[in-house]
């Protein structure tokens, strides 16, 4: 509160404002899951260092992604990816300037659902790959 | 006449009040309100400072979603109190308080002054590109020129958007989704040449960057502005404005 002005106006308090409303609760969410992706990143590195230290250090780590504890955990991850995907291209629409295509203007939904369509065909190409140089 | 005003029906109307001169900070106050299906918050409201209790301040006007004026948070939600309808409560009450993330002057009323000093701030009118003389006729404009700012200059100024931004409840500093809107309307008008001058606000410590991207601004907004496209389209002009600079002599703004 403002006591220094006489009207004295009344300040509500902002902690907790995220629970305030289903909205923010979903904010909140999608933007947590951004730690996943730090976390898969973390995993990669930590198999970058592996290599670096030897094949058996490689292996080691390749025997630890295949245990059940990291197969639970890399499930979670990729439903965390694809929500943060998701919501990512959902908002897409909004931080761009107009797209004219044909002199009209390209629906949010087109461009949401065009980003959505890019991502699954980018991770098709690299699981294939991936199978491919694993097999 | 609002005395005969329902058929039966009843909602609990409960109000946030705050009277400076005697509270230390805001209580809920309920009301019971007869209401028939085509009466709005608003009206329920009137009946409220008619009917049962003439100390209850709140702002109002046009009663049809156009002056902008009866912006309050309704059952948690900024929206427009002429524009939000009783019957759409059907548990029987509705809270209403005053819109989030402003000082409370009184009851609903907030104060507006940032915002009012902002939009001083932006210019928000048109400085012609190039001066023409009456006789050289009115500056004209395409459909597509048009197109590019008209949702923009939809806005009411009913504040909504600021309601629904939490970095500007966190930080009033920030410009906010509403002055970037206008801002924004000008900007991106074809006869307007004051661009780099209003940038040099969307680009400040106070400016875009503030955003990151809840979207509720946009999902509130009565007129279908889309303010949250405003400040993102900004983002990249102000980037762009920053790193130009480094290239051209006069580029862009700093």
């Amino acid at each position: 509160m403002n006591t220094s002005d006489p009207r004295r106006p009344y300040v509500r308090p902002m902690a907790g404002w995220w629970r305030r409303n289903p909205f923010f609760v979903e904010y909140m969410v999608h933007e947590a899951t951004a730690l996943f992706v730090a976390a898969y990143a973390l995993v990669l590195l930590v198999g970058l260092r592996r290599l670096a230290q030897g094949e058996a250090a490689w292996n080691g780590w390749l025997e630890a992604l295949r245990s059940p504890v990291s197969l639970v955990f890399h499930g979670v991850l990729l439903a965390a990816f694809a929500y943060h995907c998701w919501t990512w291209f959902r908002i897409m629409p909004r931080t761009m300037p107009p797209l004219i295509f044909g002199g009209k203007r390209v629906a949010p939904g087109v461009i949401t659902a065009c980003g959505v369509a890019a991502t699954t065909a980018c991770s098709l190409v690299v699981l294939i790959l991936a199978w491919g140089a694993t097999r | 006449m609002a005395e005969t005003t329902g058929n039966g029906k009843v909602v609990r109307i409960e109000v946030l009040r705050y009277r400076p001169e005697q509270d230390e900070e805001p209580f809920l106050q309920g009301y019971d309100v007869p209401f028939t299906d085509d009466m709005s918050v608003l009206q329920g409201l009137q009946y409220i400072k008619d009917w049962l209790d003439g100390t209850l301040s709140f702002r109002w006007s046009c009663r049809m979603a156009i002056c902008g004026s009866c912006g309050m948070m309704i059952d948690g939600e900024p929206r427009l109190a002429c524009k939000t309808f009783l019957r759409d409560f059907p548990a029987g009450t509705v809270r209403v308080e005053a819109l989030a993330h402003f000082p409370i002057e009184r009851d609903l009323v907030i104060r507006m002054d940032d915002f009012l000093a902002k939009l001083e701030r932006i210019k928000p009118y048109i400085i012609p590109k190039e001066a023409r003389t009456l006789a050289q006729g009115e500056y004209l404009q395409t459909p597509a020129e048009l197109d590019v700012y008209e949702q923009f200059s939809s806005c009411i100024n009913c504040l909504l958007c600021y309601a629904a931004c939490p970095q500007y409840g966190l930080n009033p500093e920030f410009v906010g989704p509403g002055i970037m809107a206008l801002l924004h309307r000008y900007n991106a008008d074809s006869r307007d040449g004051a661009a780099a001058e209003r940038m040099e606000i969307a680009g400040s410590e106070a400016g875009v960057f503030n955003c990151t991207a809840v979207g509720y601004c946009s999902e509130v907004c009565p007129k279908h502005v889309d303010p949250a496209n405003a400040v993102n389209q900004n983002k990249t002009r102000a980037a762009g404005d920053y790193f130009l600079r480094f290239i051209t002599p006069k580029g862009g703004a700093r």
